[in-house]
């Protein structure tokens, strides 16, 4: 077994808690919904996008995001449903460049389709934008090498992993998770701080993801 | 009564630790909740349980009622309706009836803390006594589209608080104050939602005269038009045609609700001496209403209207599929197929019965996705995190907080 990296700067899990603010705006059609995409606050974009993994991590990657499940399931739209959820959230590393392809994508669509602009929801079935509130705490699990790294990663709360992950990612503009970004640059292992760099997080449920986390480490530690 | 560490085994050691962390950023707050009853009814039922889970939290959590002739609650049970969007008549008479008791509350009552908490609109005149703390109300009702002269009444006060809190998206109006969506929750240790033993479960059934022959459908709801309890009775005749099967409908006996006895009477007429149709009017027994929820086959909530309708997570915590309407905050706790089978009509909801009885292994599947749903967004540990995060957001107006 070869011998363990001691990082001088210890890895620090953080826990990520959210509660859920109403904007108290509401589309009734994909002509509303545009119009409100380009002026809603960034955090209502993020929310849309991301509220999915964190409401059904542990059973199934449900659609990816809200504005293709509503699309498919309350107007019937299904070809734009699929556009817009095949959309690559991963390859996106700011809101507002994701907030400008949805937009693009279903005014792409409404120019290709116009009878969509007649499609409504029925009566209840509006889209009620939200945003996130996240609030982010350190926790009191510490790791100085990966084989403390990896025994606090199977006990964290999903919450901690979705912070490590997405939030960092995307929401807090850093361009590659925290768990990359240490093993990296504290433990100096390169080719594992790649290989969880380039898994795609939004096909998997937060379990899933923390499975395939915890094996690649396993497996490079022994 | 519940300790915090017994919910380990039920959501895991790093939810509870969340807890922990947040209540820690709470210490020396003190937090006041105002409502209009200590029993009966689902706020008394989840203060309960939340304010001892609080403050062994660490919180210093406080609980007071306001007092209120039977007048007064004449006119809130008007007001209740009216925010429902059913159609009331409420004239002046009745706001002076409301304001001179909240005038009298506003007198009597010591309200000091760092937070008020107020629940509904039967207290929510207290915010005149709001100096430089902070005050939450806390709407349980389904406002989507409550009738306008009551609203407008009341959101003279709720704009005077510093956020406002509902359980469902469409409940939110345009208001100028901060709106958070917070969904209540069920307790998976109460009497209610506990595991209980089969031979308790077969007691039950015995007593109220239910044999195991036959796949056995179920409503929980009090003897209200809103709940469609001739609508069930519908269903199971659509079902019966193909599958044998029993129906129960157990709720409250309401004897003091005389529209409550009339309903109950209609359902007894609609179920035409059906042997196989039981209708049991049940006492507040919380037990009992649990065997009967496990003794099920298949649980229906087919309302026409639902404020949040926790019944369908009780039935889904346990694992029970459910068939409900999609109404209220119903598809919250419901995704179609994927935690339970969603419906409008008495025929769809027999059609998603019959799939259910004729698929077991269907229906086992969407009963273990419900279960996990439940435990993953509305158990009362979610509603603990939230209630402190809300507690914690009056103090902070950015989007990402470092705490």
């Amino acid at each position: 077994m070869a011998e363990l990296v001691r990082a001088a700067e210890p890895f620090r899990f953080y826990s990520r808690l959210h509660l859920t603010e109403l904007t108290g705006l509401r589309a009734a059609g994909l002509v509303q919904l545009v119009r409100l995409l380009k002026s809603v606050p960034g955090g209502s974009i993020y929310y849309h996008t991301h509220r999915f993994l964190q409401q059904h991590q542990y059973l199934s990657p449900e659609p990816p995001n809200d504005f293709a499940y509503w699309v498919r399931e309350i107007l019937s739209e299904e070809e734009l449903g699929e556009r817009l959820a095949s959309i690559d959230i991963v390859q996106f590393s700011t809101i507002r460049s994701l907030r400008e392809r949805i937009i693009a994508t279903i005014e792409g669509y409404l120019v290709e389709h116009p009878g969509a602009k007649m499609r409504f929801p029925r009566e209840g079935g509006e889209f009620h934008f939200k945003k996130a509130v996240s609030f982010i705490l350190p926790t009191q699990h510490v790791s100085y090498d990966l084989r403390e790294f990896v025994e606090i990663l199977k006990r964290v709360t999903i919450g901690s992993i979705y912070f490590h992950i997405f939030e960092a990612k995307l929401r807090l503009e850093k361009g590659t998770n925290d768990f990359s970004n240490w093993i990296e640059n504290s433990i100096g292992n390169e080719s594992l701080a790649h290989s969880i760099a380039r898994l795609d997080p939004y096909v998997y449920t937060l379990e899933d993801l923390r499975r395939t986390i915890t094996d690649l480490i396993e497996r490079e530690i022994g | 009564m519940a300790k915090i560490e017994d919910y380990i085994p039920i959501v895991g050691e790093s939810v509870v630790e969340d807890l922990r962390l947040i209540a820690v950023h709470l210490r020396g707050k003190r937090i006041l909740n105002v409502n209009s009853t200590a029993v009966g009814g689902g706020v008394a039922e989840i203060l309960n349980r939340m304010v001892p889970l609080l403050r062994e939290l660490g919180l210093d959590v406080h609980w007071d009622v306001i007092k209120g002739g039977e007048e007064f609650f004449e006119v809130t049970k008007k007001f209740h309706n009216a925010l429902h969007g059913g159609r009331v008549d409420i004239g002046e008479k009745d706001f002076e009836i409301f304001m001179e008791t909240s005038r009298s509350n506003l007198e009597q009552m010591e309200i000091s803390g760092d937070i008020i908490f107020i629940h509904d609109p039967q207290p929510i005149v207290l915010v005149r006594k709001r100096t430089d703390n902070k005050w939450i109300w806390r709407c349980h009702i389904d406002l989507s589209e409550p009738k306008k002269k009551v609203w407008r009444f009341l959101k003279e006060f709720v704009v005077q608080y510093d956020a406002a809190v509902f359980s469902a998206p469409a409940f939110s109006r345009r208001l100028l104050i901060r709106q958070f969506l917070i969904a209540p929750s069920i307790d998976p240790l109460s009497d209610k939602n506990r595991e209980l033993p089969q031979k308790v479960i077969d007691g039950i059934l015995a007593k109220y005269g239910v044999p195991k022959d036959k796949p056995i459908i179920t409503q929980i709801s009090r003897f209200d038009r809103l709940k469609d309890p001739v609508g069930v009775i519908a269903t199971y005749r659509l079902v019966k045609k193909y599958i044998d099967c029993r129906l129960l409908l157990a709720g409250g006996t309401a004897t003091d609700d005389p529209e409550g006895q009339k309903v109950f009477e209609e359902v007894l007429e609609a179920a035409q001496g059906d042997p196989d149709i039981h209708i049991l009017a049940i006492a507040q027994n919380d037990l009992e209403i649990n065997a009967l929820q496990r003794a099920s086959t298949v649980i229906i909530q087919k309302s026409l209207k639902e404020g949040f309708g926790l019944t369908v997570s009780e039935a889904l915590w346990k694992a029970k599929p459910v068939v409900a309407s999609n109404v209220g905050g119903i598809p919250l706790q419901v995704k179609d197929k994927y935690s339970g089978l969603l419906c409008y009509t008495p025929e769809g909801a027999a059609f998603a019965v019959k799939q259910l009885l004729s698929s077991p292994d269907y229906a086992r599947q969407i009963g273990e996705n419900g279960r996990e749903h439940i435990r993953n967004n509305f158990l009362i540990t979610r509603h603990l995190r939230e209630y402190m995060l809300l507690f914690l957001s009056l103090y902070h107006r950015e989007n990402i907080v470092h705490l």
